[in-house]
């Protein structure tokens, strides 16, 4: 009998002690903020396009951070996914189409003379990258624009075009090389893919 | 003699460079067509200066050095610019960049050009300067500024200058051809950059496979002061590489990522050393250079000297190429040289070889087999990398392992692909890997600083929103403290009708107050099917009584007051906050009588009748205002227009209300659709009392200012019409917007096919308001134009109708497009809509091109 | 004139990795010849068998795995795979052992992985150490030297070795089999290394092996004079192997086997010039690829003196198979301009 008690005493105090240092360590060493959302918000690609259903790059962040799907930001496309997949440690699943898919990289340019000076994409612009005055042509700051076309939308006369990134001499890049004979059976999606993609750098 | 370090791998690849060397260098004739390149260097492209159609003469500068990193261009030859517009250039993407075209005219004319007398009285800076200003740039392959690099003495301490003429790549013989004749232009160069660095050693790298150029070299020397040393170094490629030859002669590495410079190194190009010495002695830019013509397909192989620009063709057929047997076009050397595809591509200043290969003498590439991990590449590397390791990596996309495999420490230089028993393209994988992990260095600082632009708005935005709170208080505790001391004041003064009103008001209120508490608890009695329903009906109908008759108490006590006002304006007013209540009320009541019948309960018919009633007391305030606002149109001096196209606008909203209402009872097929169907014809019929009401008033003001403009220069009219066409411009937007939700609303309805049906119809009468109300903005267009054509003003407003037209005919398109995917049925409807806004945009367009 | 745009460089050593199989399999002669002259025909009856057999596997699993037949059956390396199977297996090792061997290598220890390339360990060892742990009795049962057979080149005729090799073993097995040398050495019971020498024929003839070592030895210095693999490996495996053979030998003659008998006999020439030195499964650097020659030496003396079996170059370099990756990561060179060689496989952050 008593030994039965020593042993739920002996618990009972560990457990006490346990409890203590715990609670303990929850407040001595408390983690400031959220430091998971914001290893995932450097992860995205900042945007700020809302494609993913929320209204800008951080709350989404904030919600992966709370176990949202990870695949439903088509600006960063696959690469992205996989970062965050391997930031998460959970599998890396490919983009889900309904938010959209992945496409070329592109820039607003502003059809200038057809302007009217409204101001609408100004204010539709999430990152402040168009510049203009009210009843004075506006214009696309190109280097900062993040190709989210959330300011083609608002525009009243439609002049806003979402032109892909043009390829110069200085932003060229060398294609990967197409590996010659390694196809299985496996790999024909992948290689109809690498197919298509190459088709799309072609043209 | 120095003493020879040796570095890590190399290989030892065919040299074929007897080939050209038989032949001494020649000049290539002045080509009739010369294509400069603005960027033939690294850094900023130079800037053009001179203009389509200008005569150039030889050796005019044509595009001047911008930034700290650039270099001038000058015109090679004599002649006419024809063109600057993007032309292919040597590049391994094949890509075009801007090039200033030049047609010669044959006389090969010099601007008038001369060297220093004596540089050496120059400060170095200014020297430095002069080197810029003649378009030196470095020749070996990259094309670096030579002037900066002759700046370095500034900041750091350079004791070792090297002239690099190991031109290791195999078939590359300019460098070898240049010493053999012009060795006394290297000296001199060199004493030049003695002058300009003060290095404690000169050293020469030289392969030994040039024995001859070795012995001319040696000759040469003797006829200058200073100390230098010839290194004969072993023939192994890549030895001519900067870092490998720093090391070879000296024994000391570049640190990874830094110049050598920073151990006290500058290397120069011995091509650029010439070219160095003619710039101080001649005052000659850099506008031709050595390049070795040579490969199978070429029938004599040699080096000839080639003004810039000249199209590689003429090279080659100078040379006597054979076109069946060329199978490969490589600019530089076979190691780290790329294909050209097109042989109009010009010689810049770094086109140090071409090559026209045949197919045995380059075969194209078997297809890469499995890495066997023999590590032959890695013994060839000269960097003493891991290439398969970086292989395996750069493959898998894992950059991240790639770069802390000193990826970035790869100098391409081809030995691994060379050696490779796989054929694995081991360069490519390199360059891709590269690029990709640059490219997302770029995009993560795109997207870092695109989070902070988003936040920094996102800040501006919420201390907008407070700063407006803020103002918002302030306003209202002023308005209060006014308002107090205005009760203040009128506390002593006798009762007036106003405060009668204000009273009677405040009773309103309450009884509304009252009404509402009614209804709710009959919702609440209903919800519970309590038994008390009928008590409480009947409450709430005495409640409604007194509601009822408080408002017309007001409503009389108002219109007491209003009779006796000077103005009518302000009586307007109360009349639109009448039928805005009126409105409210008929909303208020349309939501309840939706919830009871949502409910589907027996008081929905006694609610039903409520908001019967109400329609029609909205209505009849509506009708009270529109009549009032006539009234005033006809009778004041102010602008009637805008209040109209107002109240218009607000019939429409209600209308546009009930008929919502009216479409979710028909949806949820009550047996009041048919009441409420009644209502909104009755809506209908004020709207359209009320855009008649509109359109007689700008009937009435049109003429008036049609009229004002050709008899005076009065202000007023004028600036009348603009405001008048905005509002009626607003209201077209307003029926294109409601027009497209109304679609909207059908895509999503299709599926329930009840609904598109009247969805439809919906449609096609918004359109025809639609048109009305584009025909109307037309028609006031129009009489602005004829106004206007007299002054010829106003073309940018048309400009931008025009475009708005333009826009809805493109929108329309657009949603032809998805209808024709989603139901045909509807399609003939947007269709003439689309015929429609076609034609107006064509009519606004021709307007346009009248005026223009 | 359709010019081709290719990154460079444009031109290429003639080697090709068929090239390089080929190279190897032809340093294999002299010991096939060696093992021919003191062991009978067994063992090229065994190659030409073991290679059909690899060149079959080889076939069903790259039409299989649906990739190009010719291009991958041209590497020779299934050849090659299957002409180190045989030379390691017992002369007179039964069909039906070889084909168990050679398709452990070629199916499941090759293209299971991912075919040429992709194996973590050596196939041809991997089929060695499977049939050795399975068949342990066929496996030690080696042919005696033809020395043993009084005078002259006396070894079973062609017909019978193929008879004894396809048909059935027992019948005939005990007349021409006896232990390795190694067997002997592991066995001798209490005796001495010197009563061991003197009491048995199999240590008497052990000239036989030296000479079959010699051979191998011949073909590894051929590859190495044609660079086909650097010296880092096999000589990391046979100056570690015979040191630590002589540390103790000197510590006591009497209980450890000398340094030339460890260096001469059982797979340890095969080992170092043809197993070890496969790139596919060793360590990459030139540092590396030290180490794992020391590893492998050390492994060897140790199972071989201490451990169960006879001979162990098979298990000590599957052993230092495993290990190459770690190896590997630990021995990056130090690269042009960088003071010091990276370790590991990321940045530390």
């Amino acid at each position: 009998m008593s030994a039965v008690l020593i042993a739920i005493l002996v618990l009972l105090s560990l457990a006490v002690v346990f409890g203590l240092v715990l609670g303990f360590a929850a407040v001595k060493f408390k983690v400031e903020g959220n430091p998971i959302v914001d290893q995932i918000d450097d992860l995205l690609p900042q945007t700020q396009c809302g494609q993913c259903g929320h209204p800008g790059c951080r709350p989404y962040a904030e919600a992966i951070a709370n176990g949202e799907q990870i695949n439903k930001c088509p600006p960063g496309g696959q690469s992205t996914i996989e970062a965050l997949a391997d930031l998460l440690d959970v599998e890396a699943v490919p983009l889900d189409a309904e938010h959209g898919e992945e496409s070329i990289k592109t820039v607003a340019y502003i059809r200038e003379d057809e302007c009217i000076g409204c101001t609408k994409c100004i204010q539709a612009c999430p990152v402040d990258a168009i510049l203009g005055a009210a009843k004075q042509m506006h214009t696309v700051i190109v280097s900062e624009c993040t190709g989210c076309d959330l300011c083609v939308e608002p525009c009243p006369v439609d002049c806003i075009d979402m032109l892909p990134i043009e390829t110069t001499l200085n932003n060229w890049k060398w294609t990967p090389p197409v590996p010659g004979v390694e196809l299985i059976a496996t790999d024909t999606g992948r290689s109809v893919a690498h197919a298509s993609s190459k088709e799309g750098a072609s043209s | 003699m120095s003493k020879i370090f040796a570095f890590h791998g190399g290989i030892h690849p065919p040299e074929n460079k007897k080939q050209s060397t038989r032949a001494p260098i020649r000049l290539a004739p002045v080509p009739e067509q010369l294509t400069i390149p603005i960027q033939q260097h690294i850094g900023a492209p130079a800037k053009p200066c001179v203009h389509v159609g200008e005569q150039v003469l030889k050796g005019q500068m044509i595009a001047e050095a911008q930034g700290r990193i650039s270099v001038s261009i000058h015109a090679s030859s004599s002649g006419t610019i024809t063109d600057i517009s993007p032309q292919s250039v040597p590049h391994p993407s094949g890509l075009e960049a801007p090039c200033i075209s030049i047609k010669t005219d044959g006389q090969d004319q010099w601007i008038p050009h001369q060297g220093l007398a004596d540089y050496r009285s120059l400060p170095p800076l200014e020297l430095i300067n002069y080197i810029r200003n003649h378009g030196i740039a470095g020749m070996g392959g990259a094309g670096f500024p030579t002037d900066v690099k002759l700046h370095l003495g500034d900041d750091h301490i350079v004791n070792t200058l090297i002239i690099n003429a190991a031109e290791c790549e195999p078939y590359i013989t300019a460098d070898d051809m240049l010493i053999r004749e012009r060795a006394e232009q290297i000296v001199g160069g060199i004493e030049v950059i003695n002058y300009l660095l003060n290095p404690t050693h000169i050293l020469i790298g030289i392969e030994d496979n040039k024995a001859h150029a070795i012995r001319v070299l040696e000759d040469a020397l003797r006829h200058t002061k200073l100390n230098i040393d010839i290194v004969v170094v072993p023939t192994k490629y890549p030895s001519g590489g900067e870092k490998q030859l720093v090391r070879l002669l000296t024994g000391v590495e570049v640190p990874s990522g830094r110049i050598p410079a920073d151990v006290g190194i500058v290397c120069q190009n011995i091509g650029t050393v010439a070219a160095i010495n003619q710039a101080v002695h001649h005052g000659t830019p850099l506008i031709s250079r050595i390049v070795t013509v040579t490969g199978g397909a070429v029938g004599k192989p040699q080096n000839l000297e080639a003004l810039i620009g000249t199209p590689i063709n003429d090279l080659l057929e100078t040379a006597q190429v054979n076109h069946n047997t060329l199978s490969r076009l490589v600019m530089g050397g076979p190691m780290m040289g790329f294909t050209i595809e097109d042989d109009a591509i010009p010689i810049i200043k770094t086109s140090n070889c071409i090559i026209a290969a045949v197919k045995e003498e380059m075969p194209p590439a078997p297809p890469s087999q499995a890495c066997i991990r023999c590590g032959l590449c890695e013994q060839a590397c000269p960097a003493e990398l891991l290439p398969q390791q970086l292989f395996w990596f750069s493959k898998s996309r894992e950059f991240e392992k790639a770069k802390h495999h000193n990826l970035f420490d790869c100098i391409e230089c081809g030995a691994c692909s060379y050696v490779c028993p796989s054929n694995i393209p081991l360069v490519q994988y390199y360059r891709f890997a590269k690029n990709e992990i640059r490219d997302e260095e770029a995009e993560q600082r795109k997207s870092d600083q695109a989070r902070q632009r988003f936040e920094a708005r996102q800040a501006r935005l919420e201390q907008a929103v407070l700063d407006k709170e803020i103002r918002r208080k302030e306003r209202a505790a002023q308005a209060a403290k006014t308002q107090a001391a205005k009760k203040a004041s009128s506390e002593t003064a006798a009762q007036t009708p106003e405060d009668n009103i204000k009273q009677l008001k405040t009773a309103a209120a309450i009884t509304r107050t009252k009404l509402k508490k009614a209804l709710s608890a009959l919702e609440a009695a209903k919800a519970d099917s309590s038994d008390n329903i009928a008590q409480l009906d009947l409450q709430y109908k005495q409640a409604e009584h007194a509601a009822e008759e408080a408002q017309k108490a007001l409503e009389l006590a108002e219109s007491g007051i209003q009779a006796p006002a000077t103005s009518v304006a302000p009586d307007i007013k109360q009349l639109k906050t009448q039928a805005a209540v009126a409105r409210t009320k008929l909303k208020k009541a349309q939501q309840a009588l939706k919830i009871a019948e949502d409910k589907g309960h027996d008081g929905a018919d006694t609610l039903r009748a409520t908001v019967a009633q109400l329609e029609e007391k909205s209505v009849a305030a509506q009708l009270v205002f529109a009549n009032a606002e006539t009234d005033a149109a006809s009778s004041s001096s102010s602008n009637p227009l805008p209040a109209l196209k107002e109240s218009t606008d607000k019939a429409l909203g209600t209308f546009k209300k009930a008929e919502a209402a009216l479409e979710t009872a028909i949806a949820n097929s009550s047996p009041a659709a048919e009441k409420m169907k009644a209502g909104v014809e009755k809506l209908k019929a004020k709207y359209t009392e009320a855009l008649a009401a509109q359109e007689a008033a700008e009937t009435l003001s049109a003429p008036k200012a049609t009229e004002a403009p050709a008899q005076s220069f009065e202000p007023q009219p004028t600036a009348r019409t603009p405001a008048d066409l905005k509002a009626l411009k607003q209201n077209v937007s307003i029926m294109r917007t409601k027009l497209k939700k109304t679609e909207t609303l059908l895509a999503s309805a299709e599926a329930d096919s009840e609904q598109a049906g009247e969805l439809q119809q919906e449609i096609v009468r918004l359109t025809q308001l639609h048109k009305d109300a584009k025909a109307q903005l037309d028609a006031e267009e129009e009489g602005k134009i004829k106004a206007a054509a007299a002054q010829g003003i106003d073309l940018k407003k048309l400009k931008i109708d025009a475009a708005l037209a333009r826009a809805a005919v493109t929108k329309l398109e657009r949603s032809i497009k998805k209808a024709q995917e989603a139901e045909p049925a509807e399609l003939n409807a947007l269709q003439t809509e689309l015929l429609a806004a076609q034609q107006q945009a064509t009519q606004f367009n021709n307007t346009l091109s009248q005026f223009e | 004139m359709a010019l081709i745009r290719i990154t460079s460089p444009h031109v290429h050593k003639p080697t090709s990795t068929a090239g390089i199989m080929r190279l190897v399999i032809l340093a294999t002669l002299p010991g096939i010849l060696a093992m021919t002259f003191f062991f009978g025909w067994g063992t090229l009856i065994n190659i030409v068998w073991a290679s059909a057999l690899a060149i079959t596997f080889e076939a069903l699993c790259i039409r299989a795995r649906n990739r190009p037949l010719s291009f991958y059956l041209r590497d020779n390396s299934a050849i090659l795979t299957a002409v180190l199977i045989a030379l390691a297996l017992p002369p007179f090792a039964p069909w039906w052992l070889t084909a168990v061997a050679v398709f452990v290598a070629i199916v499941i220890a090759k293209q299971l992985y991912g075919g040429i390339g992709q194996n973590p360990f050596n196939p041809a060892m991997v089929a060695y150490a499977l049939v050795l742990i399975s068949f342990p009795v066929e496996m030690t049962r080696w042919t005696a030297p033809f020395m043993l057979y009084g005078e002259g080149w006396n070894i079973l005729a062609f017909t019978d070795t193929f008879s004894l090799i396809f048909g059935s073993w027992v019948e005939h097995a005990d007349a021409f089999t006896s232990a390795t040398p190694l067997d002997e050495m592991r066995h001798r019971g209490g005796l001495t290394t010197e009563e061991a020498w003197r009491a048995s024929d199999v240590l008497a003839n052990v000239g036989a092996w030296h000479a079959v070592s010699a051979a191998y030895a011949m073909g590894g210095v051929l590859l190495l004079y044609k660079k086909i693999f650097s010296w880092h490996t096999p000589a990391a495996f046979l100056l570690s192997l015979g040191g630590i053979a002589t540390f103790f030998y000197i510590i006591s003659p009497d209980t450890y086997a000398d340094p030339f008998f460890h260096l001469t006999v059982g797979g340890t020439m095969l080992g170092a010039f043809f197993i070890a030195t496969d790139p596919v499964s060793s360590a990459t650097s030139n540092k590396g690829k030290i180490w794992f020659g020391i590893g492998i030496g050390s492994l060897i003396y140790i199972i071989r003196t201490w451990g169960n079996y006879p001979d162990a170059v098979a298990f000590s370099i599957l052993l230092m198979n495993l290990a190459a990756p770690f190896i590997d990561q630990y021995t990056q060179p130090r690269a042009y301009g960088h003071k010091a060689s990276k370790r590991g496989m990321k940045e530390k952050i």
